[in-house]
């Protein structure tokens, strides 16, 4: 028999509701796995083990009183990103290593009510600011595939949990492939929804126009399973959009036969690792021999998301964070002298030097005299990425192509040189400026490493890109491979 | 050298709104510190705004009733600048594309004649909380309750000449809004304050001159003599051959003088930009259409309407409409009071307001009702007092909340309208001085007056002055 930590959010719903296992018992096995690995992975920030087993037990009773739903009793992790009321919310920074949120974020809310039992927070990226995990004021994650390799970023945390099966899924957040990035680095799937889809309520902020909660699980199945509960209009934030959310599992089945396929020209460029192409093309031909058409479009203001991307990011996120200021909460230098003071060194010991560079990035594109320059010639080159993503939408149902341009990089390979760094999100920003969905799905291995296969799609059509992972997962295993160590 | 004063106000005006602009919290006055912050006022991290459709109507409101044009779209952005009172790091107000552009209102001047002033603009905005500096020895204490309350920030164009058509103007806007019920105009808790503008220049030239702003004046008397002192204080600084520097001002009500806060290159880089948490607001004809229904009489029209209808002058209905309250107040009294307008107006105006104004009352709580006032007032016209008892009869009812009715008939001040009476007092009053009669009729006609105090001295001033004059011209003629 597969152990438990082996099986998918659905296998596991199955046998709870079955009654073959408790969520007790599965909480525990879990718990046990996470301490077990914490050790070498670091993949948590909190472990809350003990409101866990609580929430485990109420999830027990809510089945022993026959009530149906996916996600009872099933145990999640949380990215550190989302707050929990009465359980550390840090963001992978020293400014808030101590922060108790008195309040659910939406997501955590509606998880909780759907009956998931939170197993602790996952580490991140600092303020989400990385694509790595190496920024976090609690050490680096470590990919489960190699140990000296990065999980990705700047959801480090919850793909390497997913992958090492700490969790049989997790929540995450995509601001610029923060979910798709790890999630291809680490061998899981990770989606990011349209934006508006997930409320943002609860989910400290790093770049408002571009953030949309999202997850990691070990299927597509899974994943429509956890965004059935995560979506939906929020009256409290206002981007949440006032659609229905559809049965994102009714679909998934669905055959692919005439479904249109766009080959990303600007994706296979000259940056991409050969053997990463190969993965890719394979993939395709699994889709086209379930009835898929290929074509080949081009994005022409694609390349230019980067650049864009790091105009708008930072410019959000020197506001966004200006909250952190050592008069309400978090961390506060020792003996202000004065306001000025309070302020320089609240800020300068409180933030790590990832996010204090992009602060000053972001200060400097929004002031007078380089506004337009900067800021406003982003917002336009935005509106033409978008305008992109729109016409090809028109020829193509979907957008595929690799979610990175090469495998898990080592730990500390990148991090002298933050446009390096930067420029591993090359594939991924583009949907997080049109705000369309995206999927990374497994699709093989290059030298023991995961690599992922990226579906774009037009906004709101999360039931499609779904199903296409789902199809494609239906005629691959490539999803059901654990790293070594950790079967 | 003859100078020219150019004057602009920015007035903020706290919105009447139950909740804050962009949280559920209370707005309400007077709380202890902190009571009335929320989470998103104290800028939790992961909150979001979610703007309050009550102060979009009021701006809305507003904007009509200045014959502005309402903007279909207007967009909030942040102004981002570090200070304890404002949580967020950035205040979320609007910048390039407002709620309300370009709208006028009219001021009244000392010559009688009208002015226009423009309004470049008037935007939503939240306001930040307080930073108490002398509650805490040692220490600065802030206070956010009033941080989120709503406000539109109302900016004229430099259409005034004078401290005194500032005040006007300011006048002008408090009635305004106060009529609109989207502001209480409460100056001194600050729901209603103002920045000027001030600049001055050779008289015919057409160049601005460089502008000081004075900041957060909180009443009609502060804005009046700070513009009078900025202006002084320019002129002769220009005169001496020096200039005028780009700075913000702050008024010293003490000393009654304005001082330097800051410079132009102190001031901040507030790296405006789009609140990528708010969506534009989207307003469609119906809707617009739909406030502009729902406006009250605004106050010129009101003073059209009583000069017209009430036969008033236009400085009394002025006056008169000068709030809502007052108006409403005149015309329940006229109402009671068919025909006689220009007499409510004289009392309203005169012993009324002396009244409220003494007692530091406002219309609402005066002592005196405007059905109780009409009561009175009829009471002259029928002839029972005299205008000159009415007064004591009015201070009286003011003092012991009684009806003029009852003070007259308690204190005897019926007027003495029985001729027989009136001509026995007079009688009396001929046989008692002979002498001042003889001389009367030797032609003292000056003598007149004093045989008419001599009858009210004995009737006690309750004589009918009307009839008092009539009978006593007869007798003394012989």
């Amino acid at each position: 028999m597969t152990p438990w930590h082996a099986n998918t959010v659905a296998e596991l719903s199955a046998a709870l509701h079955e009654g073959s296992v408790s969520s007790v018992e599965l909480t525990a096995v879990y718990l046990a796995r996470i301490a077990q690995h914490q050790g070498t992975l670091n993949a948590f920030i909190s472990v809350t083990q003990e409101a866990a087993l609580l929430e485990a037990e109420r999830a027990d009773a809510r089945l022993r009183a026959g009530e149906r739903g996916a996600l009872i009793g099933v145990p999640i992790a949380h990215k550190d990103i989302f707050c929990t009321a009465g359980q550390k919310t840090t963001c992978g920074s020293r400014m808030l290593a101590d922060f108790v949120s008195p309040y659910d974020a939406t997501v955590v809310e509606r998880l909780r009510a759907a009956g998931a039992v939170m197993l602790g927070k996952t580490n991140m990226d600092e303020f989400a600011m990385g694509s790595s995990t190496e920024t976090s004021y609690f050490g680096p994650v470590r990919n489960p595939w190699d140990a000296a390799r990065v999980p990705g970023g700047s959801s480090g945390g919850s793909a390497a949990a997913v992958a090492a099966r700490l969790a049989p899924a997790a929540t995450a957040t995509d601001t610029g492939g923060s979910i798709r990035q790890p999630a291809a680095l680490c061998g899981v799937t990770g989606l990011k929804p349209t934006y508006g889809r997930v409320s943002r309520f609860g989910m400290v902020a790093f770049a408002s126009s571009l953030d949309q909660g999202g997850l990691l699980t070990i299927s597509a199945e899974d994943a429509a399973l956890l965004l059935a509960a995560m979506a939906g209009f929020d009256e409290r934030d206002s981007t949440s959009v006032e659609l229905p959310v559809p049965d994102y599992t009714a679909s998934l089945a669905q055959p692919l036969k005439g479904l249109k396929i766009g080959l990303l020209h600007e994706f296979f460029d000259q940056g991409l690792d050969p053997e990463i192409e190969q993965r890719i093309r394979a993939a395709l031909e699994v889709l086209r021999l379930e009835g898929a058409s290929l074509k080949e479009v081009s994005l022409p203001n694609l390349p230019l998301s980067v650049p864009t991307y790091y105009v708008v990011a930072p410019a959000e996120c020197s506001s966004n964070l200006a909250r952190f200021d050592g008069v309400r909460y978090g961390y506060r230098c020792e003996r202000p002298r004065d306001l000025l003071d309070l302020y320089q060194r609240t800020r300068g010991e409180g933030f790590g030097a990832e996010v204090k560079r992009r602060i000053m990035v972001g200060a400097y594109v929004l002031s007078a005299g380089y506004y337009d320059a900067y800021y406003l010639k982003a917002q336009r080159v935005r509106a033409l990425i978008s305008a992109d993503f729109a016409r090809a939408f028109h020829e193509v149902d979907v957008l595929i192509g690799p979610t990175t341009p090469t495998a898990a990089f080592e730990l500390g390979a990148k991090t002298g040189d933050p446009v390096t760094m930067y420029l591993n999100d090359i594939y991924t920003i583009g949907a997080n400026l049109a705000g369309l969905p995206a999927i990374s799905v497994p699709c093989g291995f290059v030298q023991g490493l995961p690599v992922g296969m990226q579906i774009i799609g037009p906004h709101f059509s999360e039931p499609r890109l779904l199903n296409v992972a789902h199809r494609y997962q239906c005629e691959s295993d490539w999803h059901r491979r654990a790293p070594p160590g950790f079967t | 050298m003859e100078w020219e004063t150019v004057i602009g106000l920015e007035i903020h005006a706290q919105l009447l709104t139950r909740s804050k602009i962009f949280s559920g919290a209370a707005t309400a006055y007077g709380a202890p510190p902190n009571a009335q912050a929320s989470l998103i006022d104290l800028a939790y991290p992961g909150v979001l705004p979610v703007l309050n459709a009550e102060a979009v109507r009021m701006a809305v409101k507003f904007g009509l009733a200045i014959n502005a044009r309402v903007m279909r779209r207007s967009v909030f952005a942040r102004k981002n600048y570090f200070y304890p009172d404002l949580p967020k790091g950035y205040q979320i107000s609007q910048y390039e594309l407002p709620i309300v552009c370009g709208g006028a209102v009219c001021i009244l001047l000392e010559d009688g004649s009208e002015k226009r002033i423009g309004v470049t603009r008037a935007h939503l905005e939240e306001d930040a909380g307080k930073s108490l500096h002398e509650a805490i020895p040692g220490l600065t204490g802030v206070d956010l309750n009033r941080a989120g309350t709503p406000l539109i920030e109302i900016v004229s164009d430099p259409d005034m000449r004078s401290a005194r058509e500032a005040v006007a103007y300011l006048k002008k806007m408090h009635t305004l809004v106060r009529y609109l019920r989207i502001c209480d105009g409460n100056m001194q808790e600050g729901s209603f304050r103002c920045d000027a503008n001030v600049s001055v220049r050779p008289r015919g030239a057409e160049k601005l001159g460089t502008r000081a702003e004075i900041k957060n004046l909180n009443s009609f008397r502060f804005v009046e003599k700070a513009i009078q002192f900025e202006v002084a204080r320019q002129i002769e600084l220009l005169e001496a051959g020096g200039a005028v520097a780009q700075e913000t001002r702050l008024y010293d009500a003490d000393r009654g003088e304005t001082r330097a806060m800051r410079s132009k290159e102190q001031a901040n880089d507030y790296r405006y930009f789009p609140d990528p948490d708010l969506l534009p607001v989207e307003l469609d004809e119906p809707t617009i259409d739909a406030i502009a229904a729902s406006l009250p009489e605004l106050p010129d029209q009101k003073a059209q309407r009583f000069a017209a209808e009430y036969g008033l002058s236009v400085y009394d209905a002025g006056v008169l409409t000068a709030s809502n309250e007052l108006a409403d107040y005149y015309e329940q009294v006229v109402l009671h009071l068919a025909g006689h307008a220009k007499l409510a107006a004289n009392t309203v105006m005169g012993e009324l307001a002396g009244l409220l104004n003494r007692d530091g009352l406002e219309v609402g709580e005066s002592r005196v009702d405007a059905a109780g006032l009409a009561l009175l007032l009829q009471r002259i016209v029928d002839d029972t007092i005299s205008g000159k008892l009415a007064k004591e009869v009015l201070e009286a009812m003011w003092q012991e909340r009684a009806s003029a009715d009852a003070i007259i008939e308690a204190r005897g001040l019926r007027q003495i309208t029985d001729e027989s009476a009136i001509e026995r007092a007079i009688d009396a009053v001929m046989s008692a001085h002979a002498g001042q009669l003889a001389d009367y009729r030797a032609g003292k006609d000056k003598l007149f007056g004093f045989f008419v105090g001599q009858v009210m001295k004995a009737t006690g001033g309750k004589a009918n002055p009307a009839r008092l004059n009539e009978l006593l011209r007869k007798k003394l003629g012989g």
